[in-house]
C-alpha cells in the first residue's frame, strides 16, 4: 500500500519490496488458514480417536484417566458380542432400516414425481403440506398414533416403525421433488410424444436420470432408521435396536468404558464404511436439501 | 372450453398418484392432530377415557416440570442454534479459503454429522466424564480444572451444545455450496474498490447467502424444538440407568437440567400413561413449531416467486 507513496527514484525498488511483502502476506495467510484447519481437524477427529484408544484398553486401565493404551486388547470387540445380544439388536436394526428404506422409496418416488411434473389445482398447497409434515415434531401427534397401533395390538413390534413408510415420507418426497424439478421438461415431453404412459415415463426416462437423488434418499432414510432412538424406544418394546441397546449398554452389562466404547465403535462402523464408499452421494444430497424451493 | 376437461383429467391423475401420500396425510397427520386436541380435554390412561374439561390445562399451568422443560428447550433454541449456525458458517468460510487438502478437510469436518446420535452421545459422555475422560485430562494438562459436564446441572447443556457443534457437518456442506455460488467477480470488483475482507463479507457474501442462512436457522430452531435423543441418552448414560422394562428413570439428569419438552411429553404420555395431559404438552410443542414452520413457508413462497 505504502509502495505507491515512495518517491520516483526508488520506485522500482519500492515495487520490488511491495511484491515481496504481498507474497510474504500470502504465505502467512496460507499458514494461518491451514493451521486453523489442522486445529479443527483435531477437534473433529479427536473424539473418534479417543473412542478407539479407550476401546482397546484393558479393564484396569479403563479405570484410569490415561490416554494411551498400554496393551492393545482387540479382544474387547469380541467381548461385546459375547456379553450383549448385539447381534439381535443388529438384526432388528437391519429389519427396520431395510424395510423402512424400501417402503419409503416405493411410496415416495411416485408422489415426488407427481408434485414435480403434473399441473393440477392445489399443487402448491400439496407441496406446502409436505413441508409442514416434514417440520412437525413427531412427538406432537404421538399419542393418537400410539393408540392406533395399540388398538391393532402392534405395539411391542417393529411394524409401527416401518408400515407408515408405505404411505410416503415427507422428507424423502421433498428431497426427490427438488431433484426432479431440475430435469428439463423436454425429456418427459419427448417421451409423451412417443406415446409413453406416465408410469412408463417415470420408470424408463425419469428413474435412470434421478439415480443420484434416489441413492441419496435411500442412504438418508437408511441412516435415519439406523440412528433412530425415539421410534424404537416408543414402539419396539423388547425388540431393541442398536441405538436403544447402546444407550443402556454400560449400565445394563455393568462394564467399563472400554467395552462401552468398543460397542459404540461397532455401531458407528457401518455408517463410516458406507460413507467412504458413497461420499459423493451424501454431499450432493445434503446440498440439495439446503437450497431453494 | 376444451382446457377444463384436460385440467380436470390432470387433477384426477394427480389425485391417483398422490393417493398413498394423501392417505398418509389423513391417518398420520390430520387425524392425530385433531385427536390430540380432543384427548386434551380427557383423562386418558390407555384403558379408560373420562371427560375432565380444562383440568389438564389447569394442571399444565402449575406443573413445574413442564415449565422447566420449556425453559430448557428455549435455552437450546437461543444458544445451541446460533452456535451451530455461526460455527458451520465459519468452518465453511475457512474451507473456501484453503488451497491444499480441501477434500480431506471437508471430509473430516463432515464425517461426525453422520455418526449415529446414540453413539455420538455415548462417546461424548465418556470423553467428558470427570473421572477418566480425556477432555478434562487434557484441560488439566493445560492447568484448567474441567467441570463435571453431564453430571453438573450448569454444564450439561453446554456439553450438549459442544456435541451439537461437533455434528455440524450437514450445515457446513450446505453453507459451502452457497458460498461457492457467490459470483467471484463481485469480490474482485469490491477488492478493486478497496473493500476489506470484513466489508466484502458483509456487503457481498451475507446478502447472497442470506436465504440459505435463514432457511438453516429456521429449520435448526424447528429441529431443536424436537430435541430428545441426545438429552435423554446423555442423562441415561451419565446417571447409569437403562431402558430395561421396569426400571425407574426420571429424565433430565442432573437435576432436570436436560429435561426438554418432548422428553417430558414422552414421560407423561408413555411412561406415566397420563395421555390426556401429554396431549396438552403436545399442543404447546405444536404451537411453537407452527410459528417457525409458517416463517419457513413464507420463505418458500418468496423462493417460488423469484423462481417463476
Amino acid at each position: 500500500m505504502s509502495a505507491t507513496l515512495v518517491a520516483a527514484p526508488s520506485r522500482a525498488a519500492g515495487r520490488h519490496t511491495g511484491v515481496r511483502r504481498a507474497r510474504a502476506r500470502r504465505v502467512l495467510y496460507w499458514i494461518a488458514t491451514h493451521a486453523v484447519a489442522v486445529a479443527l481437524t483435531i477437534a473433529f477427529a479427536g473424539p473418534l480417536v479417543f473412542v478407539l484408544l479407550t476401546a482397546v484398553m484393558s479393564d484396569n486401565q479403563a479405570l484410569t484417566d490415561e490416554l494411551w493404551p498400554h496393551t492393545w486388547n482387540w479382544a474387547n470387540f469380541a467381548d461385546v458380542f459375547a456379553r450383549s445380544p448385539i447381534l439381535v439388536w443388529l438384526r432388528n436394526t437391519m429389519i427396520y432400516a431395510g424395510l423402512g428404506t424400501l417402503f419409503t422409496l416405493l411410496s415416495s418416488v411416485p408422489v415426488a414425481y407427481a408434485l414435480a411434473r403434473f399441473r393440477f389445482p392445489g399443487r402448491r398447497l400439496a407441496f406446502l403440506l409436505v413441508i409442514t409434515m416434514m417440520m412437525l415434531p413427531p412427538q406432537v401427534i404421538a399419542v393418537p398414533i400410539y393408540l392406533i397401533w395399540a388398538r391393532m395390538d402392534l405395539t411391542g413390534t417393529l411394524w409401527p416403525l416401518v408400515l407408515p413408510m408405505l404411505l410416503g415420507d415427507a422428507f424423502s418426497i421433498f428431497l426427490l421433488r427438488q431433484f426432479l424439478l431440475t430435469i428439463p421438461r423436454d425429456y418427459t415431453d419427448a417421451a409423451r410424444v412417443d406415446g409413453c404412459s406416465d408410469l412408463r415415463t417415470l420408470v424408463r426416462v425419469i428413474l435412470p436420470m434421478a439415480r443420484p437423488a434416489i441413492a441419496a434418499t435411500a442412504l438418508f432414510q437408511f441412516f435415519y432408521c439406523w440412528n433412530d432412538y425415539y421410534g424404537p424406544l416408543l414402539y419396539a418394546g423388547e425388540n431393541w435396536t442398536l441405538s436403544v441397546g447402546l444407550a443402556s449398554f454400560k449400565a445394563l452389562h455393568s462394564v467399563q468404558w472400554n467395552l462401552t466404547m468398543a460397542a459404540t465403535l461397532l455401531v458407528m462402523a457401518p455408517v463410516i464404511i458406507v460413507f467412504f464408499f458413497a461420499q459423493k452421494v451424501f454431499i450432493e444430497g445434503v446440498t440439495l436439501t439446503g437450497v431453494k424451493g | 372450453m376444451a382446457v377444463i376437461p384436460l385440467r380436470r383429467r390432470e387433477g384426477l391423475k394427480a389425485l391417483l398418484w398422490l393417493s398413498p401420500w394423501l392417505a398418509g396425510f389423513g391417518v398420520f397427520f390430520a387425524y392425530p392432530l385433531l385427536a390430540t386436541v380432543y384427548f386434551s380435554f380427557f383423562k386418558y390412561d390407555l384403558f379408560s377415557l373420562s371427560f375432565t374439561g380444562l383440568d389438564n390445562y389447569a394442571y399444565f399451568l402449575k406443573d413445574d416440570r413442564a415449565w422447566i422443560s420449556i425453559r430448557n428447550t428455549a435455552w437450546l433454541v437461543v444458544v445451541m442454534v446460533p452456535a451451530q449456525v455461526l460455527f458451520a458458517l465459519g468452518v465453511a468460510q475457512l474451507v473456501t479459503r484453503l488451497k491444499a487438502g480441501v477434500g480431506f478437510f471437508r471430509t473430516v469436518f463432515y464425517l461426525p454429522s453422520l455418526i449415529p446420535v446414540t453413539a455420538g452421545t455415548v462417546a461424548f459422555v465418556f470423553l467428558m466424564n470427570p473421572a477418566t475422560g480425556p477432555v478434562n485430562r487434557i484441560l488439566g494438562l493445560a492447568g484448567v480444572q474441567g467441570p463435571d459436564w453431564f453430571g453438573d446441572k450448569d454444564w450439561s447443556k453446554p456439553g450438549l451444545t459442544l456435541l451439537a457443534m461437533w455434528g455440524v457437518g450437514n450445515l457446513m456442506v450446505i453453507f459451502l455450496a452457497a458460498l461457492l455460488d457467490v459470483p467471484r467477480h463481485l469480490y474482485e470488483a469490491a477488492a478493486i474498490d478497496g473493500a476489506g475482507a470484513w466489508r466484502q463479507f458483509r456487503s457481498i457474501t451475507l446478502p447472497t447467502i442470506r436465504p440459505v442462512l435463514m432457511f438453516s436457522a429456521v429449520t435448526g430452531v424447528i429441529y431443536t424444538l424436537q430435541y430428545f435423543t441426545q438429552a435423554m441418552i446423555a442423562a441415561r448414560v451419565a446417571s447409569g440407568t437403562t431402558d430395561a422394562p421396569g426400571t425407574a428413570f426420571t429424565p433430565g439428569y442432573p437435576e432436570m437440567s436436560t429435561l426438554t419438552l418432548p422428553q417430558w411429553l414422552f414421560q407423561t404420555g408413555f411412561r406415566d400413561y397420563t395421555m390426556g395431559y401429554a396431549c396438552v404438552l403436545a399442543l404447546v410443542l405444536f404451537a411453537a413449531s407452527l410459528v417457525f414452520t409458517l416463517i419457513l413457508l413464507r420463505q418458500f413462497r418468496g423462493f417460488e416467486e423469484v423462481a417463476s
